[in-house]
Parts: structure tokens; sequence; C-alpha cells
């Protein structure tokens, strides 16, 4: 794990929501952030949430080892970002560590990429982990699809929005929770009009898509209903030595680009 | 050959003539005729044909009665060439900005052009959609996709991870094109990205998640997905999987579009290249490519081999796992794991349906079998029809070859 001690790192956490049950709790992605910047320089990590000091969750997030969380109070109709743009470029940490997207209100996953917009710092979207930190330079790596990983580096200070990759977070002792400190930062209010005009209401089942058959005639559909999966433009290489065979695949695989 | 009917005066005549030894081939019986008493009567025995497999067969649906006479030029039932669309000098652009995932059109795509098209049609003016694709790629069917207008940026600065570059190219089409309706894939493989850089750039609010959009009003799915948030439809939009019904019905011109200032940065994220990850760590309902073996393997430990030299995820077929050359969780199928890879090869799998409905969302499939009968076969793009050990040897040392030569070009 990269020595950073001496830097200054900000997790923004946001108030979660059990996928099910619809509770409040901490959001497994901000937690992974947490998470993270614990690893990365331990209790030094600042934790800041803009909105309500009042909200139970957070003491989820401050009993993983928190001595302090930071709440920039906001009321429930106001933009979030906004405050915590300012908040940022105001202190100008080295590394600001986000989730992805939040799990209640809007979930556009959009705050990462304002602050980083508003800070004009770089933005490493989808990490899972920071390997080193040299130079002021960081070395880390990003969640791909399937699995993978790719190295990046960037320069300091960057954003960086944690992934669900990243090491899952400790767990959440419930007496540290209660003591830990949760410093209410009283600050400038800025309404979300755009957000007042949505309407929201519980998810609807989106509907499935059916395959659509367009058949003209009945025996076309009666094809299209029993035929089995024809072999289409399939290529079959037979009574070949088996080097030359082989080779089809190999080219195969290549033109694919699976072969690293 | 053309499609004009033509008519064969030889074969009429031979019809009207009785004595015509050929006459029984070219005059099947009329299946209507006039009866003596003047009533229509059918005739069972005229209806119909005889089938490839002497077996006689009526079609109802006059498709393919060979009229006496009347020959076709071609078989033109079955390529039937869809209208072409075209819009002549748009009033305005609808961009979507395109996933591409292994250099091909992914359904997601496909499903945000047809998006594009359903905010253009029936509005006022005329709209074309304007596609936009970074890097190589080899997607021949743009046309039926529903790219009006496809702007391609290649070139070395889109090699790699490059979202920076490719936002400041975005931001030109915006300038240079003053697109009505900016479109993306909500996904993984880039789409959100761009779509949320370029968002905050043009300081635009996005539509994310959007599953149901038309030119007033968008349904979007928020609060981690346990609500619809209704919101009036916004410039941007970031569209979710299934928004809309991709084109089918329609080719399009794809004229190619350029961009007239290329703006070129500097990245401040440094792209070091993929890390290797273990291909076995990934679990198998994710994995990219994967190596599957069934009943006709012999040799486990070449299987292996064969697996890690070319760096695939290994699977394996029911019997194999039953028998107990496999773990469990390595079974795909029906009742194991339903798999997404791009490239599935099939080591001596029969493809029995339980199989079959596990590997439906594979793009490429091979199959390695010694039966060319084989239901596996059938659904391949490249069958070797062969044993799987000699072919399994060959590969291991050709993938051995194509690493050490890697790392001598890299030397
Ligand atoms: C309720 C139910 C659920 C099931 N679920 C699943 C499931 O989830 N997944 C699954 O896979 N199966 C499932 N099955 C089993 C399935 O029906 C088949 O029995 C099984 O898939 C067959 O596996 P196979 O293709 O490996 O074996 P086989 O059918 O025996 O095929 C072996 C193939 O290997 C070829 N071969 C033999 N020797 C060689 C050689 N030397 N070189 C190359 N090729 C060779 C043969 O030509 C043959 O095509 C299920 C069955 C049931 C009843």
């Amino acid at each position: 794990m990269a020595n950073a001690e001496h830097l200054k790192i900000v997790a923004l956490v946001s108030v979660g929501q059990h996928p099910k049950s619809g509770r409040a709790r901490r959001a497994e992605q901000d937690a992974r952030a947490v998470e993270l910047g614990l690893n990365l320089c331990g209790e030094k990590v600042q934790v800041l949430h803009a909105g309500d000091v009042a909200e139970e969750s957070l003491r989820s997030y401050a009993g993983m080892g928190l001595k302090q969380l930071r709440v920039l109070q906001q009321a429930a109709g106001a933009d979030a970002s906004v405050a915590l743009g300012d908040y940022l470029s105001e202190h100008l940490p080295d590394i600001v560590l986000t989730g992805v997207r939040a799990e209640s209100g809007e979930s556009s996953g959009m705050t990462p990429y304002l602050l980083a917009e508003k800070l004009g710092w770089p933005l490493v979207t989808r990490i899972a982990d920071i390997a080193r930190i040299e130079n002021g330079e960081a070395e880390i790596l990003q969640a791909l699809p399937r699995g993978q990983r790719r190295a990046i580096r960037v320069r300091l200070p960057f954003v960086a929005s944690v992934d669900n990759a990243a090491a899952a977070p400790r767990q959440s002792a419930y007496g540290p929770g209660r003591r830990a400190e949760l410093e209410n930062l009283p600050w400038v209010e800025t309404a979300d009009e755009v957000r007042a005009a949505f309407e929201e209401a519980p998810a609807r089942k989106r509907p499935k898509r059916l395959k659509m058959v367009k058949a003209k005639t009945a025996a076309e559909r009666f094809k299209a209903a029993t035929a089995k999966s024809q072999g289409g433009g399939g290529r079959v290489i037979k009574d070949q030595p088996p080097h030359e065979q082989a080779q089809a695949i190999f080219d195969l695989l290549l033109e694919e680009g699976v072969l690293r | 050959m053309s499609d004009i009917i033509r008519r064969d005066p030889r074969a009429e005549w031979i019809a009207r003539n009785r004595l015509h030894p050929l006459h029984a081939e070219m005059a099947a019986p009329a299946a209507e005729t006039r009866g003596p008493s003047g009533l229509i009567r059918k005739n069972p025995h005229a209806v119909g044909f005889i089938g490839p497999n002497g077996i006689k067969r009526i079609d109802r649906s006059g498709g393919s009665g060979a009229a006496v006479g009347i020959r076709r030029g071609a078989r033109s039932a079955q390529q039937v060439e869809l209208p072409l669309h075209t819009v002549e000098n748009p009033d305005y652009y609808v961009v979507a900005v395109l996933d591409m995932v292994g250099g091909r059109l992914t359904s997601h795509d496909k499903d945000v052009l047809g998006q594009a098209h359903k905010l253009i049609r029936g509005g006022d003016g005329s709209g074309a959609v304007l596609a936009v694709v970074f890097g190589e790629h080899k997607e021949e069917a743009f046309d039926k996709a529903g790219v009006d207008r496809l702007l391609h940026l290649t070139g070395s600065e889109f090699d790699g991870y490059c979202p920076e570059q490719k936002v400041a190219c975005l931001a030109e089409v915006e300038k240079q094109y003053q697109p009505r309706y900016w479109l993306f894939p909500d996904s993984i493989n880039g789409g959100n990205e761009l779509g949320c850089r370029l968002a905050a750039r043009l300081g635009e609010r996005p539509a994310t998640q959007a599953w149901q959009v038309d030119r007033d009003t968008s349904v979007c799915r928020g609060g981690g997905g346990l609500s619809d948030i209704t919101r009036d439809t916004p410039r941007l939009l970031l569209l979710a999987e299934e928004c809309a019904d991709p084109i089918d019905e329609t080719r399009h011109q794809v004229l190619a579009l350029e961009l007239d200032r290329k703006p070129r940065i500097i990245n401040r994220l440094q792209d070091c290249g993929q890390v290797a990850v273990d291909p076995n760590s990934v679990s198998l309902a994710e994995a990219e490519f994967i190596l599957s073996a069934g009943n006709g393997i012999h040799d486990w430990d070449q299987f292996h081999q064969a697996a890690e030299a070319l760096g695939a995820t290994e699977g394996a077929s029911r019997v194999a796992v039953d028998d107990g050359f496999m773990p469990r969780f390595r079974q795909v199928g029906a009742t194991g794991t339903w798999v997404t890879a791009r490239v599935y090869v099939a080591v001596g799998i029969s493809g029995a349906v339980q199989h079959m409905q596990g590997i439906g969302q594979c793009d490429k499939v091979v199959a390695i079998n010694t039966d060319a009968g084989c239901d596996m076969v059938k659904r391949a793009d490249l069958s070797i029809i062969g044993d799987s050990q000699k072919v399994l040897a060959q590969l291991i040392e050709l993938a051995r070859d194509y690493r050490e030569g890697g790392a001598e070009n890299a030397a």
C-alpha cells in the first residue's frame, strides 16, 4: 500500500439506501472510498458529507474508525455538489475520493465530474486501488469491465471515483460510531432548481423486450418459431493438418484481440 | 441475375401440347377447373409440389408455387433490399457517441441509434443521426443500424485510454455541428464516462439511465435503481439498455463527415496499459475469453496448459463437471453459468440445448470436435473438425511462439 501519511485526502460520503428494503445505510461505494482513504493515510483521512448532520447512517461511516466527520449543513433541496466544490476549492486537498454513483436521489454519478471540472483537476474514474504515490505522482489501478484492470499514472492533485471492485469496507463498530464527533459546518446553500421539477416515483418494472418476429406469412412465422439456430456463415475446416487448423483458430483470436 | 419475371414461350407451348414427351413436367394440372356442369372443381392431386426428400409439400403462402412458363431470375425473396432512408441537408443533428466494444456496434449502441431516430421522427425539420466513432473499427453494418452521418476519428491519439482527448474532440463537435441532442449509451464500456465528462464540460445536466425518452419527457432510473424520475428531456442523455428498438427496416446513408479542427491535448491521465489479471480469478459470467472443455477432452493436463498459454478463463460442460474433471462453478449452461464471453472456444462439446442456453450471448464461438454434424458446429462461427488433443497441442505451441516473439519485439 502506498505511503501517503503526509497527504491531505478527502473522502466524500453520501447517505446510501438498501437495494431491497430502501432503508438508509452507508453507501457501498462511498464506504469503499473511506476504506481506501483509511488505508492510505490512516485516521487523518477527512470524511466529508454535505447534508443533514442528524442523519443516523453517517454514524456507520464514523464507526469505521474515524475520530471526526465533517458535515456541510445543507437543506434537502440544495445542490450538494456546489457546496462540496466550494469547500474543496477553499481547502485544496491532494486527493478527493468519491463513489461512482449515489444510491439515493438522482443517482446520476455526476458529482466527481462536476468537482473535477470545477477544480480543474484530472479525474480518474472507477478505481480499484491506489498502488503507489511517489514524487507527487500516483499509480492507480482502474477497474475495467470483465474483471480487467488498467494501470494509470496521474499527478496530484486529482479526483477519483471508487468502484465496487475496490477493497471491501471494514465493518462499522457501533460504539465508536456513536462517540465520534460529527462537526456541523453551516454552509451556503444553492437551491437545485432543475431537480425541484423532477417527479419521483417508485421504479416501475421495465417490460422485457420480446423477440419480435417480423414475418408476413404463416409459413415464415412457423419457421421462425421452430427453426433451430442455423450455422449461419460458420466456416468449417475439415481434413487439414492440425497445425493449419490451429492456425485458423489462432488468427481468429488475434483478430478479436483476446490474446494479451 | 435480374429480378424480372420472364415468360418462357417454349414451356407454355409444351404445356398446351398434350402429346409432347415433356408435357407431364411442364403442365402441372390446374388446381381449380370448371367441371362439365359448370361447377368449380378442385383437384387435390394438383396442389403442392414434391419436396427434395420425395414427400409432397403444400405451401399455402403461395411463395413457391412454380407457375408454368414463368421463371424467376433469382431467388429474390431472400435478399430484399431495405428501403434507403436519405437525409439531404439536415436542419439539425442528433449525435450518438458509440461504445464500439471490440470494434463493433454493441446491442446497446444499436438501441441508442434507434432512440436517436425516435427523437427525430415526426418532429419539425429534417434531422440526421450523426454517429461518432473513435479509433479503428471492424463494423460493416452501420447503414442497417441507422447511421445517417459518420464522424470517424482515427489517429494515434485515440489509442489506449484517452477520455480527455475524446472529450476535447466532442467539445469541437459541439462547436461545429451544434447538435440538438447528445446521446450516449450509459454503459461501463466508456459511454457513461464520456457522457458525464462532456456534460460537465458543456455545463449540461444530463439524464442518466434514461429508459423512456421522447421529445418532451424522459423517465430515468434514480435512487440506486429504486425510483423512476420523470423530467423534461435535456439535451444530453445517457441511455439505459433497451431504451428504444433498434433500426431494422431501413438502410441509411453513412456519409462521412469531417471535423474541421482536431484538437490535440496533453493527457493528464497516463495510460500504462492493462495489468495482467489471472484469467481464472475472473468470474465465468464476466470473462471475455473462455476455453471450455467437454466430454471430448482426454488429456486434462494439456487442456489446462492450453488455457494458461492462451490466457483464457476455463469453462466446462456438465459432463466434464459430473465426471469430476472440473469444479462445479466452471460449468457453463442452463444449470451452470450463463456466460457473456466475446470469444468462446468449445473443445469436445456436442452442444446440447442446456449448454447452448448458457452461451446464447457469446459473440464468436469456435468449435473443436470430431463430429462435423453436431449442434455446436452448427452454431459456431469457426469449426475445426479434428481430434482435440492434436489441435490443442498445436495451439499451445502457437501461443508460446507468439508470447516469445512478443517479448523479443518488446526488448
Ligand atoms: C436438467 C438438465 C440440465 C443440464 N444442464 C446442463 C448445463 O447447465 N450445462 C451443460 O453443459 N450440460 C447440461 N446438461 C447436460 C447436457 O444435456 C449434455 O449432456 C451435456 O452438455 C453434454 O456434454 P458434452 O458436450 O461435454 O458431452 P457429449 O455430449 O458426450 O459430447 C462430447 C463431444 O465431444 C466430441 N469428441 C469426442 N472425442 C473427441 C476428440 N478426441 N476430439 C474432439 N472432439 C471429441 C464428440 O464428437 C461430442 O460431440 C443438462 C442436462 C439436464 C438433463
